[in-house]
C-alpha cells in the first residue's frame, strides 16, 4: 500500500503557518535573532529561533492555554492546521482508526523550569497542580485526541533530535498495515527556558553567532523551537477524495550507532539511509534532495557528509544536500517534523530550500548544499535525515507528486 | 604557573574522569588519555568551578592537551586576579 502526504501545519521561528514557513524558507530569511526573555542575559551565546507573534490566546481559551505548555499548544495548533490542510474535518477523524503520533525531545521544559525555579529558590514549598499534566510529552497528542475524539492509537515518542522522524516512521508503517485509516504525525518543541539553554550551553555546540551547515566556519548549532504536523492517509484513499497530494511518504528506515552518547558515527546514518532507501523501494539514483541533519557542528557536518558518500557513492556528487536549520534552527524533537514538511514541499513545488549563512567550502563536506539561495529544480525523490543524541537514526523517504 | 595549580587542576581532572591523579600528565594529548569530547566539556565544567572562571567556547576548541588546558586556565585565573 502507498501512503500520502495530505496535509501539512507548522509553527515556527519563520513564520506561524506551514504556507509562511515555506515562503520564508525558499527566500532564504532567517528566524535567527538575538535571544528575547529574561534569561537571554544569563546566557553565554546570545542568539537563537525563537517563535515571533505567538500568543496562545489567538488559538486557546484562557482555561485551555492554563492546562498545556507551549510545547503541547504549537502540536495542537499545528496539527489542526494539517487537518485542516487536508481538507479534512473533525468528523473525519473521529472514532478509532486515526492514529496521532507526535515527537518531542523534552517535554514541557517551560512549565518545569518555572515551577521548579519558585520551589527552590521561592521556598514556595508547592508546585501548581497543572504540572504533570503540562510537564507530559504525550500532552500534544493527548489534546489533540480529546480534541478531536481520535480513539486510536495516540501516542509520543522520544529520541532526542530524531524525535519526530520516530514518530512520522512508525505512523508511515500503521497506515501502511492498514492498522489505521489515516495518522497525523510529526513533533514539537518548546526549548526556550534558563535550566534548558544552561544545559546546552554546557554541552559547548551552540554558535555564538549563527548555524552555517557544511560551512567550515561553523561553530555549532542554533536552538528552535516550534511545531510541525502532517497528514498520512492511503494514496488510494487519498486520490478517492480528490485530496491535494504533497508527496509520497515511500518509506523510513532506523538504526542505532551503538556507539557513543553524543559522538555521532557514519555507520549509524548511513545504515538509516540504506534502510530508507530499502522500505521506499527506492534505488540510490532516485534521489535528488536530502534534507539534511546538518546541524552545524563541525562533528555532524563531517560525519553525515561520509554517509551521504557511503551510501550514495558517485551519486552524492549529483545530490542536492540542504540543512534548513540555518534558517530555522534546530527545533530538537520537533526539528524532523519542521524538515520533513519542508521536504514535500521542495517536491510538491519543485523548489529546493538552501542552506543560508554559508560562506566557505570544507573539504569534510564535499556536497552541492545549495549555498545560500533556492534553486528550482523538480527532483524525483528525496530524504529527509534526524540524527540523534545517544546515536538513534531516523530517515524519511518521499516521492514528489509528478511522479506518481 | 605554580607547581600547586598544576597539582590542583590534575586532581580536579582525575576526580572529574573518576581516575587516580597519576593517570595525567601535561604533556600527553587528549588522544594518549582516552580523553573523548565528552569527558572534554565535563572537565571544563568542573574547572570553571574548581577556578571560579568562565572558559569561553572558541578557547576551548583549539586545545589539544592537558598541557594547553593548564595554561589558559592559567591565564584565566591570573585575569581574574585571584590566585586560586
Amino acid at each position: 500500500m502507498r501512503v500520502a502526504v495530505t496535509g501539512v501545519g507548522a509553527i515556527t521561528p519563520l513564520g506561524l503557518s506551514a504556507p509562511v514557513f515555506w515562503q520564508a524558507l525558499i527566500e532564504g530569511r532567517s528566524g535567527i535573532g538575538p535571544l528575547q526573555g529574561c534569561f537571554a542575559a544569563q546566557l553565554r551565546f546570545p542568539n537563537g529561533a525563537q517563535l515571533r507573534g505567538w500568543d496562545p490566546l489567538h488559538h486557546f481559551d484562557a482555561r485551555t492555554a492554563d492546562l498545556l505548555d507551549p510545547f503541547a499548544q504549537f502540536a495542537v495548533v499545528a496539527g489542526r492546521e494539517a487537518l485542516a490542510d487536508a481538507g479534512l474535518t473533525v468528523d473525519d477523524v473521529r472514532g478509532p482508526r486515526t492514529a496521532i503520533l507526535t515527537g518531542c525531545c523534552a517535554g514541557g521544559q517551560v512549565s518545569e523550569d518555572v515551577q521548579f525555579q519558585d520551589l527552590y529558590s521561592k521556598q514556595t514549598g508547592r508546585v501548581h497542580p497543572m504540572t504533570i499534566p503540562r510537564i507530559m510529552s504525550n500532552a500534544g497528542a493527548s489534546f489533540l485526541s480529546m480534541e478531536w475524539g481520535a480513539s486510536g492509537p495516540v501516542f509520543s515518542v522520544s529520541t532526542a533530535c530524531a524525535s519526530a522522524g520516530h514518530a512520522m516512521a512508525q505512523g508511515l508503517w500503521m497506515v501502511r498495515s492498514g492498522m489505521v485509516d489515516r495518522a497525523i504525525v510529526g513533533g514539537s518543541e518548546a526549548a526556550f527556558c534558563l535550566g534548558f539553554l544552561k544545559a546546552w550551553e554546557a554541552m559547548r555546540v551552540v554558535s555564538q553567532d549563527t548555524c552555517r551547515p557544511f560551512s567550515k566556519d561553523r561553530k555549532g548549532l542554533i536552538l528552535g523551537e516550534g511545531a510541525a504536523m502532517l497528514v498520512i492517509e492511503p494514496l488510494e484513499a487519498a486520490r478517492a477524495r480528490g485530496a491535494k497530494i504533497y508527496a509520497e511518504f515511500a518509506g523510513a528506515g532506523m538504526s542505532a550507532d551503538a556507539h557513543h552518547i553524543t559522538q555521532p558515527t557514519v555507520g549509524g546514518p548511513s545504515l538509516a539511509m540504506s534502510n530508507a532507501l530499502a522500505d521506499a523501494g527506492m534505488a540510490p539514483e532516485e534521489v535528488g534532495y536530502i534534507n539534511a541533519h546538518g546541524t552545524g557542528t563541525l562533528a555532524n557536518d563531517a560525519t553525515e557528509s561520509k554517509a551521504i558518500h557511503a551510501v550514495f557513492n558517485s551519486h552524492a556528487r549529483r545530490l542536492a544536500v540542504s540543512s534548513t536549520k540555518s534558517m530555522h534552527g534546530h527545533a530538537l524533537g520537533a526539528a524532523g517534523a519542521l524538515e520533513a514538511v519542508a521536504t514535500v514541499m521542495a517536491l510538491k513545488e519543485g523548489m529546493l530550500p538552501p542552506t543560508m549563512n554559508y560562506t566557505t567550502p570544507d573539504p569534510e563536506c564535499d556536497l552541492d548544499v545549495v549555498p545560500n539561495a533556492a534553486r528550482a529544480t523538480q527532483v524525483g525523490a528525496a530524504l529527509s535525515n534526524s540524527f540523534a543524541f545517544g546515536g538513534l537514526n531516523a530517515v524519511l523517504a518521499f516521492r514528489a507528486p509528478a511522479a506518481l | 604557573m605554580t607547581q600547586e595549580f598544576t597539582q590542583q587542576l590534575l586532581e580536579c581532572i582525575a576526580k572529574t574522569l573518576h581516575k587516580p591523579v597519576e593517570t595525567y600528565r601535561l604533556d600527553a594529548s587528549f588522544e594518549e588519555l582516552g580523553i573523548d569530547s565528552l569527558d572534554g566539556i565535563n572537565i571544563l565544567f568542573a574547572l570553571e568551578n574548581e577556578f571560579g572562571i568562565q572558559i569561553p567556547d572558541d578557547a576551548a576548541r583549539n586545545v589539544k592537551n592537558l598541557g594547553e588546558m593548564a595554561q589558559g586556565v592559567w591565564k584565566l585565573v591570573e585575569a581574574k586576579g585571584a590566585p586560586a
